[in-house]
């Protein structure tokens, strides 16, 4: 009986951004059907995991790291995983998710949560995860290998890295 | 005015000078009268008119006098000997005054004359401040003023002048110490219809006033130093460029100026030669980069003050596209007494590489702050414990700060290096125009380095990138290393920025920003890694309530404080 | 005019005197990059991408103001050379917003092709986000400051070519800006002749024209070499 090659272990992570990099992942199309052959998705928006799982070969983080939750996440990512791609342009440069980071915290809130016709009202600032003073590009609070940009990255070039580091050769964008 | 009437006027006012029964010099520099000096002088005015002693004696209200720590001052010269009192009040004046005119001066609050504080210095550059007015021209021309101009003027040719000037070894003193010789050489051999000498008087480094002393107090001095080097270079026109800050400086020489035209020593046939000198004075309007040459010369010119590549240079192209001399103020105060005492006679003084003597502004943690000259080559600890009587209250010296923002500290083990220019670059500190900051155990070196930083990055011009952006992030990173919340990956990042805007920066202001970065983590990189590894600030300065990014998770309370006060 | 011979990258070029080393390796086909330089406009020496090394100087030498030399030893690329252009690139980025998801000179954006080009992928710096304002006064035009690099290619095509020195600056270091007449809104500017030429020099999206959408804007700086050919050369070419 011939050997079945180890998969590999993929997680997504989605954090202070709008979700398009992983619309545009999913728009990878049939190139998904030969992912899965090669990977296990271990993590992300779409797999119903609470906890990020250990032992992680490659990790895909979309979003800007903009609160408490996505800084204690992104430490978790990186002690769990080989190899960290910033994934699209909020974790890549910060993007629009940091266009908010010449309002003081408290004035964005208030705007959002006071003076707006929000659905939830100031209680929910005590469930909210604190805001950082600025939404952060991903490799200021951890180390990142690949950068992968663009707004959303095109799905050829998300197909381009995966397929480069699947099949063990340099990513070259 | 020719040669005879100079020589004339010269010796009337000795003749004037030496019938008086009792000459009072006070100080009436910046520090003194912020000390006091308006009112003493007030009280000396008036108690001569009171006894009608107005032609027995004077008051001359001097320049500086050196020791400003103690002001005001006031000196007076009985039976040839010389008394300095210190922290004169109106009343002690009048004693002074009254003892002296009777022949037998106190002693309460005289300074003795043997302190290391005057005696190890060496007076080229300051050697008239503190005797003569500064507002009266023939104090000075009885002080040998002009003299080497009417001598150059009718016994030296330009070319001998810049040999001389070569000879004598003197290098700029502005911080950069190009050798002065060579630079006029350079102006006078250039071809051209037109030449520009500009004087650089934007003294802007934090608590330096070697070149407002000089021009507050001996004008007369750098004018006469200007037109020697426009003889030497063929240059008919002058510039002094004097910093906004310097109100009193500019009043000094504009009267300076007008008073040297009235006696024919400046404009239209100076000394009734051929030659033709007219200054003008600039007032800069605060930026700390128009000290920079280039960007003084935009300034000159009426243009934004904003710094040029060089090449080319200053003397191939300067103001308007003509060949231009730059120099800074304390070099052109040391031009009349090289030609006035020769060459050989100022090489006499420094050391091989650096002649003559250098003026430095001490101050910081040191007993007898204030301006000083000495010879090159004299070592660090000469000036701080013998001439600066040492750190106050027992202090320890921990460092040395010299050079400005552009300079670095040096640590107490090269107290014995010799202040001259090369030495002082190796230790990764420049001479700088003369600013020398003492400090105790109680100065935190990254907190030193953000505090030039800052004011790099407030004074950037922005017309570079490397330096208009590359000083903030610098500051940023000092910022983060100096609250606690930096990380070990900064102080990386901070060297190879540092890195960067020395060698890619437009001009000197950037060029030299990361000095004080660079030099206090090659001497106190441990103070750098107890901040950031240790979260402990060994000087007590930084408070470090900061909490580095990654770790804001595990600071739940801190935490509250971006909901509500952000 | 006389010919200077030079080495560039090792290689024996020549070129006329009183040529920079930008002009003189554009003309061996040696690409340099440049961002505040612009072929018609005063060399300034402000961006510090074309630096260069010449045998015999201490320091890198802008390529766009240093004229060239009889014997110079030009090195226009080299590891350090690269590095020093990747980290001013993430030092301009850094210091003001740049979007470019939302920009309308998305694509079409000097700074970002220079970007990709030199290979800066990342900005290590902390991004400054200073609070910058958005002046549409202008009944064509706008003016975006969160996205001008200080280039002066406005300033200087204004007061250069135009002749109607509308643009300048105000403030000094980081907090440098452009601006219209003496610090007014762009439309009610007296000087400004409506021309545009600002708006095509532009690297990025700071200037554009009005009602362009995300990466709408597209820019023309040919038309610069066209006028001052016709200026200079009395060569008239559509």
């Amino acid at each position: 009986m011939s050997q079945v090659p180890k998969k590999l272990r993929l997680a997504t992570v989605w954090l202070g951004g709008c979700s398009g990099c992983h619309m545009s992942f999913l728009d990878l199309d049939e190139l998904l059907i030969e992912l899965v052959e090669k990977v296990d998705i271990v993590y992300g928006p779409l797999v119903d995991t609470k906890k990020f799982p250990e032992e992680v070969d490659i990790c895909l983080v979309e979003g800007a790291v903009t609160n408490v939750e996505n800084l204690e996440l992104a430490r978790s990512i990186r002690s769990n995983s080989k190899l960290v791609i910033s994934f699209g342009d909020c974790a890549v440069t910060g993007n629009v998710t940091s266009m908010r980071n010449r309002i003081p915290v408290k004035d964005l809130l208030t705007a959002v949560y006071h003076e707006a016709q929000a659905p939830i009202g100031a209680e929910s600032l005590e469930v909210l995860p604190a805001l950082l003073k600025k939404a952060l590009p991903l490799h200021q609070a951890i180390k990142v290998d690949i950068y992968l940009p663009g707004c959303p990255p095109a799905p050829e070039r998300i197909a381009a890295a995966l397929t480069a580091l699947l099949d063990n050769r340099p990513v070259d964008l | 005015m020719n040669l005879t009437a100079l020589t004339e006027l010269a010796e009337q006012e000795l003749q004037r000078q030496q019938d008086l029964k009792l000459r009072l010099f006070l100080c009436y520099s910046t520090p003194c009268i912020s000390a006091g000096a308006e009112a003493v002088k007030v009280a000396l005015e008036e108690l001569i008119k009171e006894q009608d002693l107005a032609a027995q004696l004077e008051v001359v209200a001097t320049g500086c006098m050196g020791p400003c720590s103690r002001g005001p001052l006031l000196r007076i010269v009985v039976a040839g000997e010389e008394r300095t009192y210190e922290k004169v009040t109106p009343e002690q004046a009048c004693e002074i005054l009254l003892h002296g005119l009777a022949g037998n001066p106190i002693e309460t609050g005289a300074l003795p004359a043997d302190i290391p504080f005057f005696a190890r210095q060496t007076k080229i550059v300051l050697g008239n401040n503190g005797w003569i007015d500064p507002g009266k021209i023939e104090h000075s021309i009885a002080r040998d003023g002009y003299a080497a101009l009417a001598y150059v003027l009718h016994e030296m040719s330009p070319e001998e002048v810049c040999n001389e000037i070569k000879k004598s070894g003197l290098r700029g003193r502005g911080g950069g110490g190009y050798p002065a010789g060579v630079k006029w050489n350079l102006v006078r051999k250039s071809p051209a219809e037109r030449k520009y000498v500009v004087a650089n008087g934007d003294e802007g480094d934090p608590g330096a006033y070697m070149d407002r002393t000089i021009m507050e107090s001996d004008p007369h001095r750098v004018l006469e130093g200007m037109a020697i080097a426009g003889y030497a270079v063929g240059a008919e026109q002058g510039y002094i460029y004097v910093r906004g800050e310097y109100p009193l400086a500019a009043a000094r020489l504009t009267k300076a100026i007008r008073d040297a035209e009235r006696c024919g020593l400046l404009g239209s046939r100076v000394l009734d030669s051929s030659f033709n000198f007219r200054i003008d004075l600039r007032v800069g309007a605060g930026a700390f980069v128009c000290g920079e040459e280039t960007a003084l010369m935009t300034s000159i010119m009426g243009r934004r003050g904003q710094p040029v590549p060089r090449p080319p240079y200053p003397a191939q192209s300067g103001l308007w596209g003509y060949p231009t001399l730059i120099n800074n103020v304390e070099s052109f105060a040391n031009v009349a007494p090289i030609l006035h005492r020769g060459a050989d006679w100022f090489a006499g003084f420094g050391t091989e590489k650096s002649k003559g003597t250098k003026v430095f502004a001490l101050c910081g943690e040191v007993v007898n702050s204030g301006l000083i000259e000495v010879p090159m080559g004299i070592s660090l600890r000469d000036i701080v414990f013998e001439i600066g009587g040492g750190l106050p209250d027992g202090g320890q010296f921990k460092a040395a700060q010299t050079g400005g923002p552009s300079g670095g500290c040096i640590p107490a083990e090269y107290l014995d290096t010799p202040v001259d220019y090369e030495s002082l670059k190796e230790l990764g500190s420049i001479m700088g125009s003369g600013g020398l900051i003492v400090m105790n155990e109680t100065s935190c070196m990254p907190d030193v380095a953000k505090f030039f930083m800052e004011f790099c990055m407030d004074e950037s011009c922005g017309k570079c990138v490397p330096c208009r952006v590359g000083t903030v992030e610098m500051y940023e990173l000092l910022k983060r290393i100096t609250d606690g919340s930096a990380m070990l990956g900064d102080l990386e990042t901070l060297e190879e920025l540092c890195g960067l805007v020395q060698e890619t920066s437009l001009c000197g202001l950037g060029m030299t920003a990361p000095n004080p970065v660079l030099n206090t983590l090659k001497y106190y990189r441990a103070e750098y890694l107890a901040h950031i590894e240790e979260n402990c600030c060994p000087a007590g300065v930084c408070q470090l309530d900061q909490v580095p990014l990654l770790k804001l998770p595990e600071h739940a309370a801190e935490l509250a404080i971006f909901k509500e006060e952000n | 005019m006389p010919v200077i011979t030079l080495t560039i990258d090792e290689e024996l070029v020549s070129a006329r005197a009183g040529q920079s080393i930008l002009e003189a390796c554009r003309d061996h086909e040696i690409k340099i990059p440049t961002l505040c330089h612009l072929d018609g406009l005063s060399a300034r020496g402000g961006c510090r991408l074309c630096l260069v090394a010449v045998a015999g100087s201490p320091r890198l030498l802008p390529a766009c103001t240093t004229a060239v030399q009889e014997n110079m030893v030009v090195t226009t690329s080299n590891e350090k050379i690269e590095r020093y252009r990747r980290m001013i690139l993430e030092l301009t980025f850094a210091e003001r917003n740049h979007t470019c998801a939302v920009c309308v000179s998305n694509e079409n954006c000097e700074l970002q092709t220079l970007a990709a080009e030199l290979g800066m992928d990342h900005v290590r710096y902390d991004y400054l986000n200073p609070d910058l304002p958005l002046d549409t006064s202008h009944e064509r035009y706008g003016v975006d400051h969160n996205r001008c690099l200080l280039c002066l290619r406005c300033v200087r095509v204004c007061d250069e070519v135009e002749g109607a020195h509308t643009w300048d600056v105000k403030g000094r270091g980081i907090k440098s800006q452009v601006i219209t007449d003496l610090n007014r809104p762009w439309g009610a500017s007296e000087s400004c002749t409506e021309c545009g030429k600002c708006v095509e020099v532009c690297p990025t999206g700071a200037l554009f024209t009005k009602g362009s959408a995300v990466a709408e804007m597209k820019k023309e700086a040919s038309f610069l070499r066209r006028i001052l050919d016709g200026r200079e050369k009395r060569q008239w070419r559509r």
